[in-house]
């Protein structure tokens, strides 16, 4: 599968780095290798989702409890959860750690991807959600750190785009 | 069975548990018996309360974590119910006040008409569901002795469990509530941050005796 695993794993490495070590998460395939290695690591609780929105609830309550958490999920997914987003994250003032695979930009061969794609920035804009791409893997794991320091700092949610340039490697 | 009455039976039992429930009535009925520090009221979001209490239990699973939830929530959120057992977290009691309708809002008037009436109202059992769900433990109550004991059996117990308790579908007597949403969640944590004492410690000997008042002094001030 020509998701990156190299990459997946920076992603990984650098989620804990910042002190995650609750994931809650609804997949699609660029996030295969992430959630897997959630799955294995012995010191992360990974909690499968039936519906992202859940995923605000339960960060909401690790985050009260003390617990670092983040969410793993698509467009689609960041979508779904906007009520959970609006009515918890936002209304409560509550850091929110949203690491969410960007679908539908250059390069999207799946049509049913290429409409939640066009939204997912509008809508955070629309909600004033800070949000950066991660794109090289260079950038991965400052802007993970500078993305949770500003979530706790301002008591918000923050959004990372996981693009196909880090995300999937086009077989040659 | 009243609400009201079900929450007098418990309040005793909650002091050290992480306590979530959600808006409106049910809120506003736990707050007139006397607010705490470990008790957040969600005050919008349909639904999340239990996966809030699921963040909660994962995250101190040395805690008893409460979840107060209404029919319309939780109907909200039926998929949360399937994550809530396949999590398992043994910390964890579910309490669904089940009066048939969307009470909060306006969905019932004095003489119990219910205006807007949810599924349960005809036939959707939601014990039932979170049997099928995967809940080690669930059932329906309807009499105040029986909520009572399911309630305390599920606090001493240590499985992941769901009471549905059929009340009516009355408001509260009041529904203000002088603490303001932000600053219950600043306190709510604040209050987690206390480790919890031993259950076993804090039990008083006897259960209450159902004739004799309750002894809390905030509620008798409240209810006046
Ligand atoms: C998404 C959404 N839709 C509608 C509302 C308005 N609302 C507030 S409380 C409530 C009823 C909640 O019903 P239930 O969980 O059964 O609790 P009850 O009020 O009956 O105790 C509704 C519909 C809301 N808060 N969120
Ligand atoms: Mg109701």
């Amino acid at each position: 599968m020509p998701v990156s695993v190299a990459n997946s794993q920076l992603v990984y490495d650098a989620m804990k780095g910042v002190g995650v070590t609750l994931v809650s998460a609804l997949p699609e395939t660029w996030l295969v290798h992430l959630i897997r290695m959630a799955d294995e690591d012995p010191d992360m609780t990974l909690v499968r989702l039936a519906k992202e929105e859940e995923g605000v609830g339960i960060s909401a309550g690790a985050h009260f409890a003390g617990v670092k958490s983040a969410m793993l999920m698509q467009n689609h997914g960041f979508l779904q959860a906007i009520n959970g987003i609006v009515g918890v994250s936002l209304l409560y003032k509550i850091p929110l750690l949203m690491l969410i695979t960007d679908r539908g930009g250059f390069g999207e061969k799946d049509p049913w991807q290429t409409e939640g794609g066009k939204h997912t920035r509008p809508v955070l804009d629309a909600l004033h959600i800070a949000h950066d791409d991660l794109t090289r893997p260079d950038d991965v794991q400052p802007t993970m750190a500078k993305a949770m320091t500003l979530a706790q700092s301002s008591l918000s949610p923050v959004a990372l785009l996981l693009n196909r340039d880090l995300m999937w490697e086009e077989p040659r | 069975m009243k609400r009201i009455d079900c929450l007098k039976a418990i309040y005793p039992e909650l002091e050290d548990c992480a306590v979530v429930t959600i808006m409106g009535a049910v809120a506003a009925e736990l707050y007139s018996l006397g607010h705490r520090a470990n008790f957040f009221y969600l005050e919008h979001a349909m639904g999340l309360a239990s996966s809030i209490g699921l963040g909660i239990a994962l995250a101190q699973p040395g805690r008893k974590v409460v979840v107060i939830d209404g029919d319309g929530s939780v109907l909200m959120n039926l998929g949360g119910l399937t994550t809530l057992a396949r999590s398992r977290p043994k910390n964890l009691v579910h309490l669904i006040f089940d009066n048939e309708t969307l009470l909060s809002v306006g969905g019932g008037a004095p003489g119990g008409y219910k205006w807007f009436t949810t599924a349960t109202s005809t036939g959707t059992d939601l014990a039932g569901i979170a049997r099928a769900a995967g809940f080690p433990k669930a059932q329906t109550v309807r009499e105040l002795d029986d909520f009572e004991e399911a309630a305390l059996d599920a606090l001493d117990g240590g499985e992941l469990s769901c009471i549905v308790a059929k009340v009516e579908a009355e408001m509260p007597k009041s529904f203000l509530m002088d603490v303001h949403m932000l600053e219950n969640r600043f306190e709510f944590p604040r209050a987690l941050q206390q480790p919890p004492r031993d259950r076993a410690a804090l039990r008083r000997p006897t259960r209450i005796a159902k004739e004799q008042p309750t002894t809390i002094p905030a509620l008798k001030s409240r209810e006046e």
